[in-house]
């Protein structure tokens, strides 16, 4: 990478401390790289090459950075670079992987893990005899067992083992004669009751009987079992050996012939699926366009308000004349300095149908009626677009006070020998001249408003319910919030597969947004006389 | 040049000449003064509101007067005396995250922000529009990702996984160059070469010029990069919900939200105690910056 220094490079000392900072530096790096061998070994045994890879070429991409004079300047843009790279750049990528996977509750583990889980489950063997049992324990605190057949047939279970009572490694002893062994070795014999606080610990424990495993199944019982299921590699089946069903692998979950599904899933790839059911499914389009809509319609409506409120108070308080002018100025900033998540949380009190102010020192008493704000789908949108007003009016108010200190004058007396009256001045110079200025504002105003999840989440949680959404959906809910509520807040669990698409559909929009933005925007006008 | 801005603040009547108070101009003042003050009444009323009920021992939204009948600190007790929902940690874990995060920020972007000024490199203009394009994207459309990453990352490093405040840092460190690179480097645009040339004699590196030189020169748009950054956290919501579940770790903006629930009727004074004081500190900032904040947001319309 060619650079230069603004100032002559040659002069560019090597420091008064050379020795010191090499120092520091080969030793930062020395540290960084053993962490970076470190995390890539762990992620070797665990299979994640892709990263493995990744992180060895962000390893000596960051060495060479630092270790060569070529790419000075990067040594100084690199730090916040990574950040951007991990903490925004990896998780867009992301974004748009996990959209097209199954992820979810119920799709959470890979098809490996999913398989293992099967497969270590167990099924009771009705089929095969079952044994009465004598508990035993030893002062370590360590059991075996005497199992008794209904034939008679007895065994010793010790250590995960069973023995027949003549080749026991313990030997049963009934001293007093009453035909029941009070020891098992030095194993002690136990009642029923002084076993019950170790029970979970006993129905882990296992012996193996003939090629088949013995289990607690009830105190006072031991029972076959043998593996639930059994997977088929080649035919990528899973077999349920209890009720004899073939589980086929399909798109994440384990399908028999009759449709039926095992309860887990496995996370994998299902290509546009999500997509698909976002646009196909009248289940998820319905609610899906009444949001994308309500999303539309709010970001508009919320900074057609604010602007022209906004406008409103500058044009006002653009006026020398006007006595405590700067005093009102603070004072209706105050909104705007105020943390979101503080009044959007006032408000909300305020509009509460049951307790707020709103109904009971304003509406009640002036029209003798309460609105219902939460419960009806209309008054929880006005209810929102209030408190949008609110937070937002100062800022417009504030970059329009700027951008009308910045029309000349000059205009204004020319209208003025015209003979324009004060309407017609502020449509023909002031309306005009102003919106040039502020329309990217606007439009970034637009974007931001199109994500505005906290005024929608403290104020109204997006209710009130739109009925039969599949995810939790209400009316006031825009494309954010509603993301939001599929991956964190549903009963079920979340769905994190689409709610990725839908926030990849967001990241389009702004994309589009923004793309209108620049066109309108002189914001990059600024960097080209550098080069 | 000062007095022709001074004179076109003014725009529709102010220009004519002042004779004195007539009859149509004490109206037109009359009306506008009227006007703005019922913009006062709601810009102010929930404030109003909330200060009464800080003081109002009643805890109720519902039947609460403007002026309290027999105002107490009760609330501000209850607050400090609560063990079930922990305000004074909320207030600390906000000032630790937004804290450490901003002083994170604002070491990363002065030293991109001096590449990007003082360094003549391939790629230095393409850099400059992609930081900012990159944060047109804001961090919470990608929160199912980052909740996911940080999940996984905390399988092997525990001490940045979920639920912990490192990682909240982590996340928050993604939202660090975009407008603050830009910010320090016109502000380092300003600062003239003179001294780094004596120090580059001297045989001065780039980066102890930065640090001797630079910084305390632009000490000014540090502190406002450290501030607008730490309101910025301080207000964030949504990723330290998805991120922070233990009552003891949550932010003041999770922890509030969590603590009113949909309780007005009970804890509305406790709550409002809580605001106040949460409030405090972001005015005080906001009070001290109004200006960089105002000009900061007029820039990109203004400036030409």
């Amino acid at each position: 990478m060619a650079y230069e220094l603004r100032l002559d490079p040659k002069k560019a000392g090597r420091g008064k401390f050379v020795g010191l900072s090499l120092v520091v530096k080969v030793l930062l790096l020395g540290l960084l790289n053993a962490m970076a061998f470190w995390a890539g070994v762990v992620l070797f045994t665990q299979k994640h090459y892709w990263l493995v890879a990744f992180l060895l070429f962000g390893a000596v991409a960051i060495d060479y950075i630092y270790l060569t004079e070529r790419t000075y300047p990067l040594r100084f843009i690199l730090p916040g670079t990574l950040f951007l790279l991990v903490m925004v750049v990896y998780p867009m990528v992301y974004t748009i992987y996990i959209s097209f996977t199954n992820y979810g509750t119920g799709h959470l583990l890979s098809k490996e893990m999913v398989i293992a889980q099967y497969t270590n489950r167990d099924m009771l063997r009705k089929d095969l005899p079952t044994y009465q049992v004598e508990v035993f324990k030893n002062t370590a605190d360590e059991f075996a067992f005497l199992l008794t057949e209904k034939t008679g047939v007895q065994l010793v279970a010790v250590d995960g083992k069973t023995f027949s009572l003549t080749t026991a490694p313990l030997t049963p002893i009934d001293a007093d004669g009453d035909g029941e062994y009070e020891r098992l070795g030095d194993y002690e014999r136990q009642s029923l009751l002084s076993i019950f606080p170790y029970l979970s610990q006993l129905q882990n424990l296992t012996y193996e009987h003939q090629g088949l495993r013995l289990k607690m199944r009830s105190p006072n019982e031991f029972a076959y079992f043998t593996r639930r299921y059994q997977y088929d590699p080649g035919r990528d089946v899973l077999t349920d050996l209890e009720t004899q069903t073939d589980y086929v692998a399909v798109d994440g979950n384990f399908v028999a012939h009759n449709g039926e599904s095992l309860d887990v899933g496995y996370k994998t790839v299902v290509g546009w699926r999500n997509f698909r059911n976002l646009f196909t499914d009248r289940r998820y389009f319905d609610p899906f366009l009444r949001v994308f809509l309500w999303t539309v319609a709010f970001a508009f409506l919320s900074v057609v308000e604010t602007f022209l409120l906004g406008l409103f108070l500058a044009v006002l308080l653009n006026d020398n004349d006007l006595k405590f002018r700067g005093l009102y100025r603070a004072l209706l900033i105050i909104p705007y300095a105020m943390p979101a998540f503080v009044t959007c949380l006032i408000w909300r009190g305020f509009f509460s149908t049951e307790l707020g102010i709103i109904n009971s020192a304003l509406l009640v008493p002036l029209f003798g009626k309460a609105i219902p704000w939460f419960q009806d789908p209309f008054w929880a949108k006005v209810a929102v677009l209030i408190v949008n007003l609110w937070l937002g009016y100062p800022y417009m108010m504030l970059i329009c006070s700027g951008a009308l200190q910045s029309i000349p004058r000059e205009l204004y007396e020319a209208a003025m020998v015209d003979g324009a009256g004060g309407w017609k001045r502020f449509r023909t110079i002031t309306f005009p001249l102003l919106l040039t200025q502020v329309v990217p504002l606007l439009i970034s105003s637009f974007a931001f408003n199109f994500n505005n999840l906290n005024v929608i989440y403290l104020v109204t949680r997006g209710r009130p319910p739109i009925p039969g959404s599949l995810t939790p959906t209400g009316a006031t809910d825009i494309l954010i919030s509603y993301t939001y509520r599929m991956a964190f807040e549903t009963g079920s669990g979340g769905n994190y597969g689409l709610a990725a698409a839908v926030s990849l559909l967001i990241f389009l929009l702004v994309c589009l947004i923004t793309v209108f933005n620049i066109k309108s925007s002189r914001l990059f006008r600024e960097v080209p006389q550098y080069d | 040049m000062i007095k022709q801005k001074e004179e076109s603040l003014g725009l529709d009547n102010t220009r004519r000449p002042r004779n004195g108070w007539g009859k149509r101009k004490f109206f037109h003042q009359f009306w506008k003064q009227l006007v703005i003050w019922i913009c006062l009444l709601f810009a102010l009323f929930p404030v109003v509101w909330v200060i009464s009920a800080a003081f109002d021992p009643s805890n109720s939204i519902a039947g609460q007067r403007l002026i309290p009948p027999n105002p107490t600190l009760e609330n501000f007790r209850q607050l400090f005396d609560r063990k079930a929902q922990p305000f004074l940690i909320w207030l600390y874990n906000s000032f630790k995250v937004a804290g450490i995060n901003s002083l994170l920020v604002v070491s990363v972007t002065a030293l991109a922000g001096y590449a990007f000024s003082r360094m003549r490199f391939r790629g230095r203009r393409a850099g400059l529009i992609a930081i900012i394009l990159v944060q047109m994207f804001p961090q919470m459309l990608m929160m199912v990702a980052l909740y996911l990453a940080v999940f996984w990352l905390g399988q092997y490093l525990p001490f940045l996984g979920l639920d912990t405040h490192a990682g909240l840092i982590l996340v928050y460190m993604g939202g660090a160059m975009g407008v603050n690179v830009w910010m320090t480097k016109n502000y380092f645009d300003t600062i003239p070469y003179s001294l780094e040339e004596s120090a580059m004699l001297d045989g001065a590196t780039p980066l102890q010029m930065l640090v001797y030189i630079i910084i305390p020169l632009a000490l000014p748009i540090l502190v406002v990069v450290f501030f607008l950054q730490f309101i910025a956290i301080y207000s964030e919501y949504v990723l330290a919900r998805v991120l922070l579940t233990s009552e003891d770790k949550l932010t003041m903006a999770v922890g509030l939200q969590s603590f009113i629930g949909d309780q007005y009727g009970k804890r509305w004074g406790i709550f409002s105690a809580a605001a106040l004081i949460s409030t405090f500190p972001v005015l005080i900032l906001f009070w001290l910056l109004q200006k960089q904040l105002v000009t900061g947001l007029t820039s990109g319309a203004v400036k030409n």
